[in-house]
């Protein structure tokens, strides 16, 4: 009961400002939308008992991509943007496309009768994950973080400025 | 499992008013108090004086001031941004609190990613600042959000560092768990001590004070991002960077210092002496130090204490590991 | 009644179609790079429930959740980047301005 409470108040927190941030004609209030979505999301993860997950979710994407996200609007065109029109020609289109897809996705997620492992989650998931990364998962760690260092390097050379 | 839900909501609002009230009326205004106080004993002044006895009654007084302030939203502000701004701040502040614990029960919850639920709440306050800076509309208080943004940013980065080494050395993330293993070891100022500095660091940093307080430098930015806010609105910036500060403290404590563990007085007692020191040696730096400049600040940061972070956590890997 | 995984099959589901209008629909690039990071959030929510409801012995759903967070933040760093470098370059972050190799 008080599950299915919580649930429906943080999608709901999740799904109507995830609206705003697509709808909305100032390209700021979009950026900070982004912020209860985000915390909409690991509230989720909450209730699915990922709390590791769920404290990178807010640590990265709320404090880290928000922020960042709002650099770069204020550094590209500050609060000049407000006036300019935020949506190209294939808003007919695209809305089309948007709802067949949910409809299509949720009636498969419907139909479908999903299979229910056995077992049950690890007490203390962070230490778990933990232990995964570096055994069975360890090479996609390694990867990552690889990738990590090449994203970063490239970042700076395709953003700094020509001498 | 199953969860007495209404118990558990009536349980957590609770909890959340105790704390919070504790922390605006000690934390937040005794903090201001103390600030000015600490402010004139380094400089040789009295500080406030005149409300209450010894000028304890001070900040209550300024308070209520600050309650009966016209609320001015600037021309062409956006508003709806503008007024939550401040609150993102408090809130975020606020939320700390959460994993500090006091004493043996008095926690609001041990949840079991403690240090990276303060990390993560901690990194909220930046897009408050952020939000606060954009729609006051106002260059001053935009330059000063975005040197806050990018400060806090850099800043992050060494802090979780630190919380990482801290957490490796007691092969946990629960924050009741560190103050037992700190028992048992010996507090980590002594093993951490390199992760102690880059926290301490870090965390002045963090909070935006002096000498890393660029966000708001008084003679630059008029008073940073939050140059427009009047009234009760300021008030809450303010309480939010208290509480944050006091936060940190209260994290420095349980971290590095053995959290309530100590003979005789009890836990309570020996947490708050802790904090309090923390809360000093900051202040003291506050009256101290001149402010870096915008350049030597991110330097610091990328060139000296995440490197010397970095190297540590590998350190700390291998006493542990050998 | 009980949270199944539907349910959060469902709210994932909407997520993506809201990020996937932002990429059909806006010209601002960093507005289609946040249409993009919702899209990444659904699929989260999809790791995440499936590993509780389907596999709850092996944590893979969760780790698999958190290399794409780090790739998310990849794709924003070196995404923004190119936003800035189109800004410096062309001075506009409208896609459909950006039409030099069209002719």
């Amino acid at each position: 009961m008080g599950e299915l409470a919580a649930f429906i108040i943080l999608s709901a927190i999740a799904l109507v400002s995830a609206v705003v941030v697509v709808t909305s004609g100032n390209i700021v209030r979009s950026a900070l939308s982004l912020v209860p979505t985000f915390l909409g999301v690991t509230g989720l993860y909450i209730l699915l008992q990922a709390e590791f997950v769920a404290g990178i979710q807010v640590l990265i994407y709320a404090g880290a991509i928000t922020v960042l996200i709002l650099f770069v609007i204020m550094l590209t065109e500050g609060g000049t943007g407000l006036r300019v029109r935020q949506v190209n020609e294939q808003v007919a289109a695209g809305l089309l496309a948007t709802v067949v897809l949910a409809g299509l996705l949720i009636g498969v997620f419907l139909r479908t009768d999903w299979p229910r492992g056995p077992g049950a989650l690890p007490q203390y998931t962070a230490e778990a994950i933990g232990r995964t990364f570096l055994t069975t998962a360890v090479l996609i760690f390694e990867v990552t973080s690889l990738l990590l260092l090449v994203s970063l390097i490239g970042a700076i050379i395709v953003a700094r400025r020509e001498r | 499992m199953t969860i007495n839900w209404p118990l558990e909501v009536v349980k957590a609002v609770l909890a959340a008013v105790i704390v919070f009230t504790f922390l605006a009326v000690i934390g937040a205004m005794l903090g201001v108090l103390l600030e000015r106080k600490i402010g004139g004993w380094i400089q040789s002044r009295l500080g406030p004086k005149h409300v209450g006895r010894q000028g304890l009654l001070q900040t209550v007084a300024d308070t209520i001031k600050l309650l009966q302030k016209e609320h001015i939203t600037p021309h062409a502000a956006d508003v709806a941004i503008f007024n939550t701004a401040p609150l993102i701040v408090a809130v975020a502040g606020l939320l700390d609190w959460i994993v500090i614990p006091f004493a043996p029960g008095l926690i609001v919850r041990d949840l079991n990613i403690g240090v990276l639920f303060f990390a993560a709440m901690a990194s909220l306050t930046v897009v408050g600042i952020l939000a606060g800076g954009f729609a006051s509309n106002n260059k001053y208080a935009l330059l000063g959000g975005l040197r806050s943004a990018s400060q806090m940013i850099s800043y992050e980065l060494p802090l979780a560092a630190a919380l990482i080494a801290v957490a490796m050395e007691a092969g946990t993330l629960s924050t009741v768990s560190i103050v037992e293993a700190q028992a048992r070891q010996g507090w980590f100022v002594i093993w951490q001590f390199p992760a102690f500095v880059i926290f301490m660091i870090a965390a002045t940093a963090e909070v935006n004070r002096v000498p890393f307080d660029l966000p708001e430098a008084e003679s630059e930015l008029v008073a940073g991002y939050f140059s427009e806010y009047t009234g009760m609105r300021f008030a809450l910036f303010q309480l939010g960077e208290y509480a944050e500060m006091f936060a940190m403290a209260a994290l420095a404590t349980t971290l590095f210092l053995g959290g309530w563990k100590g003979p005789i007085l009890p836990p309570l007692v020996w947490f708050f002496i802790k904090m309090y020191a923390i809360v000093f040696f900051l202040m003291w730096m506050r009256w101290t130090y001149p402010r870096l400049r915008l350049d030597q600040l991110l330097n610091l940061s990328w060139k000296l204490l995440l490197p010397a972070g970095l190297v540590w956590i590998l350190i700390t890997g291998y006493r542990i590991t050998f | 009644m009980q949270v199944g995984l539907t349910h959060y099959l469902i709210v994932s589901a909407l997520l993506f179609c809201l990020g996937l209008y932002a990429v059909l629909t806006r010209r601002n690039a960093v507005a289609i790079l946040m249409g993009i990071e919702l899209m990444l959030n659904a699929a989260n929510v999809n790791l995440v429930a499936f590993n509780k409801y389907v596999a709850p012995a092996a944590l893979s759903g969760q780790v698999f959740a958190l290399v794409v967070i780090t790739l998310a933040a990849c794709e924003a760093g070196v995404g923004l980047a190119l936003v800035m470098a189109a800004y410096r370059n062309l001075e506009t972050v409208h896609v459909d301005e950006i039409n030099l190799m069209k002719w």
